[in-house]
């Protein structure tokens, strides 16, 4: 009887939560084939089992994050077969204790690599399947994308190399982009890596990509807007997706402001009635209730919106389409880097309390990338607030196909002009990043003023 | 342009070139024509026939079998105030006046400090499908589309036939003319020139949006019906004739796949090394970002040409290549 135990996926990984379970008790499994579905902080992964034998009772259910080295699962091994070597050595040459200094020995200095706590011996080779190769190289052919069936290992008794998988790597074909598909994408604002080619060899060309920018909003910023690729596609690690997603910000970002003649407002809203009230309202209230400015300041943002509906929809194919309700886009920077700028949908409709709960609810998971498919995908205007960030004015980058941005700098105490008097009031700058292909500086104006006027009244919110 | 003008009226590529060589001698008695058999016999194709008799022996003179000779004695005419137009049979034997064209011709203008021009012309019949064999089918215009010096034009239609001679003559510097041996008899109704007929810009024959097939010369016609036969199956087809091989108008190619953004070379010479080679780098330089996919060139097989039909067909580019490449890059 072995145990079957959350491996060790990397060197910083010190706990695993189990997904799914790829086989049930009493299944026959050999060494080599995946068995369970592991999530770590970086990627979702197969897990291989390193015995040959029956599986026996499952000791963790999925969902569970347990610390490497739990045993997951028992499994009924079989009496090992005799160890006969599968080739002679070369002739004239010692065999080596050691494999190459390209085989990575199979002792890691890091917790047992992966799986079966008994079994120090290597299994006989006629169990090994075809790819031997230890987990680090595993892991290696994981990240690249390389299947290791396809290699010849050029280690010890074919063992499998990291230099193996790294050539294989960079064997593997480049996606077929033709040079006029590339170029439209750039101008398009069209995101390749969610475009699938219709061309030789799946080469994408430039009706692909016309066609993808014809589609609906597809240029999200948000990894969640590329379906269809995880499933057939290894999991892509944390490097690769914020690289994706650094790459979409280009694109769009880039798109946005060679198409759209964006122009700019800007006031500076007194807050002292703001402040004072929502003061008031947290010291009655619960800690875990308290609202943040951020609530009211989206909350004036979404009730001038719906006055000035001329800014809440989406600017296509020459000509402005209102949205069906005001959807905050809510951008929220990611720690590893990257945006993402969900919906709060009928934003204008929520009291104060809810919007600041579904706010919260909001962040965290788009935090955690756990956003949901309507939420990414129908913002009718952005609202962006880098008060957090400790600035004082933000002039936004519109959101395509948006046709607004609305920015909130820092809540700062300045000195003002007060009924006659100078005084010290806390302050907030507000402005409007807006498309004048679909409005003209009046409409912008109206209701940048009706943000100022609501927050005067921070009790009607 | 009503159907009675005299000046329209059915011809060949053969009589067009005739045409071509009578107005030229008419019109400037500095103007002869040598080579072997253009005189009595009337042209190894018969393209100078009844030129002898009507300019006589000084100005329509048969040569030696000697091609280093004659074109050596054409340049020297040349240098000397004549306007020669030399003809060499074919191509292949052009080799031997390969020194005299490459080393004398077209250095001279350099070589002096431009005090030495040779305003000389020499016409040429390239290319295969006439079942002539390996050592009279080969399509080396490509060779002296390589050297500076030199301009190289192949006309491919009956008006560029009749045209083209009078610019070339009329060029201070060595203009080589190939004639594709297939097109000889090609006939059709010639009119007034359109334009005046230049030696700097290629031609689009026909105008489509979906792929430019660029060719020259005997290609053309087969490109032209690729066209048709892609129309068919809904693909617009764009043909552009370079005309001009050296220099290489690269503009119109250029604007050409910026309109289509795929293209397909059609060279009947050896594709390594070859002018479809050119055209295709030059595309690859100046139009990549224009590329939808990769060039295709249909070309000849490497091989010397075949004597038997059935191979020297299979050697040479058909209808059918440039049909099923521009397949290959459209769908």
């Amino acid at each position: 009887m072995a145990e079957f135990t959350m491996p060790s996926l990397g060197a910083d990984m010190d706990e695993g939560t189990l997904q799914e379970w790829l086989v049930r008790p009493g299944e026959r499994v050999r060494r080599g084939d995946p068995v369970a579905v592991v999530e770590t902080a970086k990627s979702t992964i197969e897990v291989e089992c390193f015995e040959t034998g029956t599986v026996g009772e499952l000791l963790v259910e999925p969902g569970r994050t347990v610390p490497v080295g739990t045993p997951l699962a028992l499994i009924e091994t079989e009496p090992r077969e005799p160890e006969k070597p599968r080739r002679k050595p070369p002739r004239g040459r010692k065999p080596k204790a050691t494999p190459p200094p390209e085989a990575i020995p199979p002792p890691l200095p890091e917790p047992a690599p992966a799986g079966v706590q008994e079994s120090p011996v290597a299994p006989p080779p006629e169990e090994r399947p075809q790819h031997e190769a230890v987990p680090l190289v595993r892991r290696l052919a994981r990240e690249r994308g390389v299947d290791l069936e396809t290699l010849h290992g050029s280690g010890l008794h074919g063992r499998i190399s990291r230099s193996d998988v790294r050539r294989a790597a960079a064997r593997q074909p480049r996606a077929r982009i033709t040079p006029l598909a590339r170029r439209l994408a750039g101008e398009l604002g069209v995101d390749l890596s969610t475009v699938s080619g219709t061309g030789r060899y799946g080469a994408v060309r430039a009706d692909d990509v016309r066609k993808a920018a014809a589609g609906p909003a597809t240029a999200l910023v948000s990894d969640r807007a590329e379906p269809a690729r995880t499933a057939a596609e290894p999991a892509r690690t944390a490097d690769d997706r914020a690289a994706a997603m650094r790459r979409t910000i280009a694109s769009l970002m880039a798109r946005s402001k060679r198409d759209i003649p964006h122009y700019y407002l800007s006031t500076t809203v007194d807050m002292a009635a703001a402040m004072g009230w929502l003061r008031e309202h947290n010291r009655r209230g619960p800690v875990g209730e308290r609202v943040l400015p951020a609530a009211l300041l989206l909350k004036a943002a979404a009730l001038a919106v719906r006055e000035v509906p001329a800014l809440n929809g989406f600017w296509t194919e020459d000509h402005f389409t209102e949205g069906d309700g005001v959807h905050l886009g809510v951008a929220v920077s990611l720690r590893g880097g990257g945006l993402v700028a969900p919906a709060l949908r009928d934003a204008d409709t929520l009291a104060l309390p809810q919007l600041m709960a579904r706010l919260k609810d909001l962040v965290t998971r788009a935090r955690e990338g756990r956003l949901r498919g309507s939420e990414v995908s129908d913002p009718t205007i952005t609202v962006t607030n880098l008060g957090d960030q400790g600035v004082e004015s933000v002039l936004g980058v519109i959101y395509p196909p948006q046709v607004a941005l609305i920015g909130f700098g820092r809540v700062v105490d300045r000195p003002c002009a007060v009924d006659g008097l100078l005084g010290v009031r806390p302050t907030v700058t507000a402005t409007l990043s807006a498309d004048h292909r679909a409005t003209d500086g009046a409409i912008g104006a109206r209701c940048l003023t009706a943000v100022d006027r609501l927050l005067q009244h921070p009790e009607e919110l | 342009m009503g159907p009675g003008r005299t000046d329209e009226r059915k011809t060949t590529y053969r009589e067009a070139l005739r045409e071509g060589l009578r107005e030229a001698m008419r019109s400037d008695d500095r103007v002869f024509l040598m080579g072997e058999d253009v005189g009595r016999y009337g042209g190894c194709f018969g393209v100078s026939l009844g030129l002898l008799e009507e300019f006589g022996p000084e100005r329509v003179r048969d040569t030696p079998l000697s091609e280093s000779a004659f074109v050596g004695a054409g340049i020297g005419a040349a240098l000397a105030g004549m306007r020669p137009i030399v003809e060499i049979m074919t191509v292949n034997f052009s080799l031997l006046a390969l020194d005299q064209i490459l080393n004398n011709a077209a250095t001279l203008l350099h070589m002096s400090g431009g005090q030495l021009p040779v305003p000389l012309v020499i016409r040429m019949t390239t290319g295969a499908g006439r079942q002539l064999a390996a050592q009279h089918s080969h399509s080396l215009e490509g060779w002296y589309a390589h050297i500076p010096g030199i301009r190289v034009i192949a006309p491919a239609t009956l008006e560029d036939a009749r045209h083209m001679l009078a610019p070339a003559l009329a060029d201070p510097d060595p203009v080589l003319i190939f004639e594709h041996g297939v097109l000889y008899n090609a006939s059709g109704e010639l009119g007034p020139p359109a334009a005046a007929v230049d030696l700097d810009h290629a031609a689009v024959r026909r105008s489509g949006t979906d792929i430019s097939l660029i060719t020259y010369g005997g290609s053309l016609p087969k490109a032209l019906m690729a066209a048709d036969e892609l129309a068919v199956d809904g693909i617009s087809a764009e043909v552009v004739d370079l005309r001009t091989l050296r220099p290489l108008d690269g503009g119109t190619i250029a604007a050409s796949v910026a309109r289509t953004h795929r293209a397909v070379v059609v060279d009947e010479a050896w594709r390594t090394g070859s002018l479809a080679a050119e055209v295709s780098a030059r595309i690859a330089e100046g139009s990549f970002y224009e590329l939808d996919a990769p060039v295709e060139r249909v070309c000849s097989a490497e091989c010397p040409m075949p004597y038997a039909r059935r191979l020297e067909e299979a050697a040479l580019p058909q209808v059918t290549d440039i049909v099923a490449a521009a397949h290959r890059a459209v769908d």
